[in-house]
């Protein structure tokens, strides 16, 4: 075993695609808002605008995932492996796959293209953190990490991640569709510009049927994944850790989330607990998702430290 | 815990309350049965019914994601011993009141167990006569058609002629069936059912968990993990003796230990030190091993690497830490020698700065203890302090601070060989004595102060930490774990849906409808009234299904 040629300069030049990215991303998400906005106006001259600025959105944040896969392979020939080994890494990877899901759902059902506001805001917050907080030299894996499970294991969680994303968008969508204050709005309320201009809005989105559906759809699949990531992981730490489960940090989290969902399973086929409830749990299992990455990866003592942070 | 199934559907058995309860049940607490009519039995099946309730699954279920959380927060004696004695430390007065709570034994508590046997009942209530309704379904023929098709979530209705009127039931059969329906024809009208699937794998889902449950609790009882650190060249004999550390289960015997003998012949690790950016990282560790079992004198070799356990019968050895192993030689003021040996140094950083200890307790006239660090590649800090800069041995150096006085050996209560309590002895070199630590090269040779004699370093040896695990439940365990993978793909992507063509005066009617999420339902019937019924414009799709007919 010969030790890699690094290549740092490659990884922070690719790094720059990231940037341009994230520009795009978040003039697709300003397109987004106001393509919106536009096609929930009542001017019709304003209407006629609508198809072109929604397919320029689109076909701008497919520009952001081209520099965006640019930054990604480029960061993985730097680093000779998959670019995945740490959470600059993870979060760009992580946030590409939700991307070309995106892409691909929304060709598919083009009910689901107004996810893209959520999913270009996010991705925009998240690249800007990662680039900025996360960013490390290019290393070597640490030998518990050399392991074909590295692949598996952690595709496949990123990908659970992605439809969870997503499936989140749609439940965050729900929550402002039919909250009390959005569906009877006080007098003041009513008359305050910024409220119309959001009403207008969530008009446009999916009725909340459809949306709760969507939701699920995607949390399913979802759900699926992240089983088997939790599956894999527990094979990989049998051979790198010398037992399946032991209740390390991360694996504690990793139960936390699984369980959420299932709760959410049961929710949506339980009286009283589909609609608002399962959603706020769709919000609460996608929030402790970000907390496993973040503030566990981070600040928790355990096995899973791989941020490359000191 | 019917995970697939969906209220909203508003199918005739959305979900496990409907199969339980009368049909006209209202969620709520106003509708517990008042209980004077009640008699003990009538409250156990209350109880029952209670426990085993979707709600109560979920409640339980959340209950369960938040009672883990503090075992992230803080340490557990499981996964970080250590931790849970620096809290205590930390934090004298709270640490015995938590420890109260069981919060440093989160995953075993009484509280937490609580939660999660409370949910097995509750799945095993539940799950256990829905097994009974599936079977029964299984056997029954789909539900007959009901009276008033149009209100079933999916519907359409077609005009047809005479002709195609004759034709539908026995065109309707054959793409049902051929679709995987189970059919069953009546006069005018035909009833199908499929995804049979859906609610065979949830059942697997279910049950499976419960045999993870099972496996991860006998496995565990019988499994063992043991700890042994090893410097090169010396052999661990696989006994309780042999191990600084055993984590027996509770049906754990020692003759479960299979008899061998390990020698460690080399540690081999590798650091980068071609990339800028990835000096010192370590590219890979190896642990060179001999393995003799009874009757084998010329033994095994194997090269253990992290993720690459030896595979020995009835015991697995994993590589899980190393470091150096210092020899070093001790004689008192009379020269003879008090102590000879490697010495077991913990790293403390990524450069392997190594903290040790050494105890002499046979020195005369008087017992000292040492503490030691040691620096394979020492470099000078700005203060003048050392410390390591590079992970290999590549500029070895060893400092020491002598301290007199009881070592507290002779007391008969176990005390930590990686650790030396220094209060109460009397520091002779280093900090604030004036007197300057001991520093060797390695072949060098110091005297000690106070005239208590001379310490060497000989030579520089490696040792590994090595972890020797037996879990016989582990295959179980993937087993249950995979099964219960497939279960849940199967109930959550299956499609159960009951579909029913009926022949009217004016034409053909079709509606379906689904058990759980069903994204088809309305393509379905849609494609069927079409194929039924087709548009003039495929005018062969009449003699198609009367072609299938006579297949």
């Amino acid at each position: 075993m010969q030790p890699v040629q690094l290549n740092e300069g490659l990884s922070r030049f690719t790094e720059l695609g990231i940037y341009i990215s994230m520009l795009f991303y978040a003039a697709a998400f300003v397109m987004l808002a106001m393509n919106l906005a536009r096609e929930a106006s009542e001017k019709k001259s304003q209407k006629a605008v609508n198809a072109r600025l929604e397919k320029w959105s689109v076909n701008l944040i497919i520009a952001a995932a081209v520099f965006h896969g640019v930054g990604v392979i480029g960061r993985g020939i730097a680093v000779q492996r998959v670019p995945w080994a740490n959470m600059y890494e993870f979060t760009i990877t992580a946030t590409l796959t939700a991307v070309v899901i995106w892409i691909v759902a929304q060709f598919l059902r083009p009910e689901v293209r107004f996810v893209g506001l959520f999913i270009s805001g996010f991705v925009t917050l998240a690249l800007g953190i990662a680039t900025t907080l996360w960013y490390v030299q290019v290393k070597t894996l640490m030998p518990a990490l050399q392991d074909w499970w590295l692949l598996v294991h952690v595709s496949v969680a990123i990908l659970g991640t992605a439809f969870f994303n997503i499936a989140a968008a749609l439940a965050i969508a729900y929550l402002f569709k039919s909250a009390k204050w959005v569906q009877e709005p006080s007098k003041k309320l009513k008359k305050n510009p910024l409220f119309k201009l959001m009403k207008l809005i969530l008009d446009k989105f999916p009725p909340m049927q459809r949306l709760e559906e969507l939701s699920y759809r995607f949390n399913i699949i979802g759900f699926i994944l992240w089983t088997f990531t939790l599956i894999a992981g527990a094979i990989w730490a049998e051979h790198a850790w010398h037992r399946f489960w032991g209740w390390d940090t991360k694996e504690v989290w990793t139960f936390i989330i699984w369980t959420i969902y299932a709760g959410y399973l049961h929710a949506n086929a339980t009286r009283g607990w589909s609609g608002k409830r399962s959603a706020w749990l769709v919000v609460i299992g996608f929030a402790a998702i970000i907390f496993n990455f973040t503030i566990v990866n981070l600040f928790f003592k355990g096995l899973h430290v791989y941020s490359g942070l000191k | 815990m019917a995970t697939s199934q969906r209220s909203k559907s508003a199918s005739p058995k959305p979900d496990r309350e409907s199969v339980l309860r009368p049909a006209d049940h209202v969620s709520g607490s106003g509708d517990a049965p008042v209980g004077p009519k009640l008699g003990i039995f009538g409250w156990l099946r209350w109880i029952w019914r209670q426990l085993t309730s979707m709600r109560t699954a979920l409640i339980l279920l959340l209950m369960l994601a938040a009672a883990a959380i503090p075992g992230s927060i803080y340490p557990q004696r499981s996964a970080d011993p250590n931790g849970v004695t620096t809290y205590f430390q930390q934090n004298p007065t709270s640490a015995p009141i938590m420890d109260r709570f069981q919060l440093f034994d989160v995953y075993s508590s009484s509280w937490f167990s609580a939660i999660y046997i409370l949910l097995f009942i509750s799945l095993i209530g539940c799950v256990i006569p829905r097994i009974g309704v599936h079977a029964k379904a299984l056997m029954a023929p789909p539900a007959a058609t009901p009276t008033n098709l149009s209100r079933m979530p999916a519907f359409k209705a077609v005009k047809a002629g005479p002709k195609k009127r004759a034709a539908a039931v026995p065109s309707a059969e054959v793409l049902l069936k051929k679709k995987g329906y189970r059919v069953s024809v009546g006069e005018n009208s035909v009833a199908a059912e499929r995804g049979y699937w859906r609610e065979t794998g949830n059942l697997i889902f279910h049950v499976a968990l419960v045999g993870l449950l099972i496996a991860v609790g006998v496995g565990g009882a019988y499994s063992y993990s043991g700890q042994r650190i090893l410097v090169e060249g010396d052999t661990f004999v696989n006994n309780l003796a042999g191990y600084d550390s055993i984590n027996p289960g509770i049906a754990f015997n020692e003759s479960q230990l299979p008899p061998f003998a390990m020698t460690l012949n080399q540690f081999d690790v590798a650091y980068d030190h071609t990339n800028k950016t990835n000096v010192g990282t370590p590219l890979w560790f190896k642990a060179h091993v001999t393995v003799r079992t009874p009757g084998q004198t010329a033994g095994t070799k194997y090269d253990i690497q992290v993720n690459k356990p030896a595979e020995l019968p009835g015991a697995k050895v994993f590589l899980s830490g190393n470091g150096y192993a210092p020899v070093i030689t001790i004689r008192d003021s009379k020269g003879d020698v008090a102590y000879s040996g490697p010495v077991v140094y913990l790293p403390q950083d990524a450069n392997m700065t190594s903290l040790g200890v050494i105890k002499v307790p046979d020195a005369k006239p008087e017992q000292f203890g040492i503490l030691s660090f040691f620096y394979p590649t020492a470099g000078k800090l700005s203060t003048g302090a050392y410390t390591s800069i590079y992970p290999a041995n590549a500029n070895p150096l060893i400092t020491m601070n002598v301290y007199k006085g009881n070592l507290g050996l002779d007391s008969g209560i176990p005390s930590n060989v990686f650790s030396l309590q220094v209060h109460g002895l009397k520091q002779l070199t280093g900090g604030k004595t004036g007197v300057k630590s001991i520093q060797l090269a390695l072949g060098q040779t110091s005297t000690l102060p106070n005239g208590l004699g001379t310490v060497s370093f000989d030579s520089l040896r490696r040792y590994a930490s090595l972890d020797v695990d037996y879990n016989p439940g582990q295959l179980w365990v993937l087993a249950f774990a995979l099964l219960a993978l497939g279960g849940l793909i199967m109930s959550l992507l299956i499609p159960r849906r009951r579909v029913w063509v009926k022949v009217t005066e004016e034409g053909i009617e079709v509606a379906a409808l689904a058990r759980g999420d069903d994204p088809l339902l309305d393509r379905v019937v849609g494609d069927l009234s079409a194929q039924l019924k087709p548009k003039k414009t495929k005018a062969s799709g009449d003699d198609l299904a009367s072609n299938e007919k006579g297949e």
